[in-house]
């Protein structure tokens, strides 16, 4: 069992096509929210192979994406700073903010580094004394515990010089915005399979109760998507709602235990802005009244200005899966991967990017 | 497809990949993805074996894969295929 090609099987792919064929009566909407089902509907062209009843959209699931100019703009503040090292994920590097980007300010000689991992970040502090290293840590529940981890680890070995903008987003308060918001119609939830691991299916409840949407948390090989796809069907069809885990191999319905108490441990839940969605209530995380001392933006006496989406830009409706990328009137004209204006086309797991390549960029609009 | 993967995890801040772990040293393993060879934090997940495949995320081990559950989807899938 080597967890990837089993879930492959074309033969067990096309059984599945054939029961998901047999179920797709009517026109359902169904969204996925998590920038790596995005990429596996393009890679695996499981849209091709879905009935055309069944349309698959796609949500705030892209944590580049939907970190809002004020961070980018604080962050490169922070990088402009003498003796400062700024160390972020490689995507968010080339996110726009309102004037600049990270990538811009590397070449005006801003000491920026592309790390893997927070503990990346914590070895150049260990490395460089006499500098100050900023990371920029952005993602949702699949991340957090691991800059929480990170942190506890500075603090344990006494690595002062170690700092972080903390930007971190939680999944479940953006679903119920979107559905307060009520602009678009999901008729079923593809809920993401890491964020899932790390807090389990009992976040999600709500949905089905309140709302009465159906919710599979669902795998990323195409076997786990198609089944996932097929387990909604099933529940549209019988009229009933409910969280389903279809993936099993790594969801438990308590999530990651040790995770989440590591998360609670360094950070507080906090009101966070979104791109594209505003502020959503309870929906970030910040570091504890106790980690503050490790809190860049604090240490610089830096507040996070409004944020400015750019001029044109449709990505906050791409967001909120309202619009399609081929419906902005940027989309492989002025936006592209090489020049990209805003978020969504910037990281591989941004829907713009996706469409764009994999649909033959601006030429198949 | 996995090296490729591997590749563009270095980008991705979401991913998360299956990794095989063949060695442990206190909080730190190393893992095998696609024949390459790097090294995992494993605090955030307990019990974890030589042997064991790990979902890897951003450098940190966020959960152990389960095999008996991994099987039951197949066979479930398998089920599917037969009652065609």
């Amino acid at each position: 069992m080597k967890f990837v090609e089993e879930f492959q099987n074309p033969r067990l792919v096309r059984s599945l096509l054939e029961q998901i064929r047999s179920l797709a009566k009517r026109n359902v909407t169904l969204m996925e929210i998590c920038g790596t089902h995005t990429m596996a509907f393009f890679r695996h062209g499981i849209r091709g192979m879905l009935p055309k009843t069944v349309n698959v959209i796609s949500g705030p699931g892209c944590p580049v994406c939907v970190t809002p100019t004020n961070v980018l703009d604080a962050a490169i503040e922070v990088g402009r700073r003498k003796g400062v090292i700024l160390a972020t994920f490689g995507d968010m590097v080339k996110v726009p903010g309102s004037r600049s980007s990270l990538e811009i300010e590397k070449a005006l000689g801003s000491d920026i580094r592309v790390v893997y991992s927070a503990l990346d970040a914590l070895r150049f502090a260990e490395k460089e004394d006499g500098k100050m290293v900023v990371f920029l840590s952005v993602g949702f529940e699949t991340t957090s515990p691991g800059t929480a981890c990170t942190v506890l680890d500075a603090v344990q070995r006494e690595i002062g010089n170690f700092k972080l903008i903390v930007a971190h987003k939680l999944i479940p308060p953006a679903m119920r915005a979107l559905l307060e918001a009520g602009e678009v119609k999901v008729d079923g939830f593809i809920c993401p399979g890491h964020v899932s691991t790390i807090i389990g299916s009992e976040p999600y409840e709500f949905i089905p109760k309140e709302y009465g949407i159906p919710c599979v948390i669902a795998g990323f090989e195409p076997l786990d998507i198609l089944q996932s796809i097929l387990y909604l069907l099933r529940q549209i069809d019988e009229g009933v709602s409910k969280v389903e885990i279809q993936y099993k191999r790594s969801v438990r319905p308590e999530g990651n235990p040790v995770a989440k108490r590591v998360m609670s441990e360094v950070f507080d839940v906090c009101d966070s802005d979104w791109r594209g969605l505003g502020r959503i209530s309870e929906s970030g995380l910040e570091l504890k009244e106790r980690f503050r001392e490790y809190d860049a933006l604090s240490i610089f006496d830096l507040d996070l200005g409004e944020a400015v989406e750019p001029a044109g830009c449709s990505c906050g409706e791409v967001l909120r899966g309202i619009k399609s990328p081929t419906e902005c009137s940027l989309f492989g004209r002025a936006c592209t991967p090489s020049k990209p204006v805003g978020p969504c086309m910037v990281s591989s797991e941004g829907t713009c990017a996706a469409f764009y390549r994999y649909s033959g960029g601006a030429t198949k609009r | 497809m996995q090296l490729s993967r591997l590749v563009e995890s270095d980008q991705e801040v979401c991913l998360g990949i299956p990794a095989k772990v063949l060695g442990i040293e206190g909080y730190l393993a190393d893992v095998e993805i696609g024949g390459a060879i790097r090294k995992a934090n494993i605090q955030l997940v307990s019990g974890v074996k030589v042997g064991d495949y790990v979902l890897l995320h951003a450098g940190f081990a966020i959960q152990k894969l389960d095999e008996k559950e991994a099987m039951e989807t197949l066979k479930l899938l398998e089920e599917f295929y037969e009652v065609r």
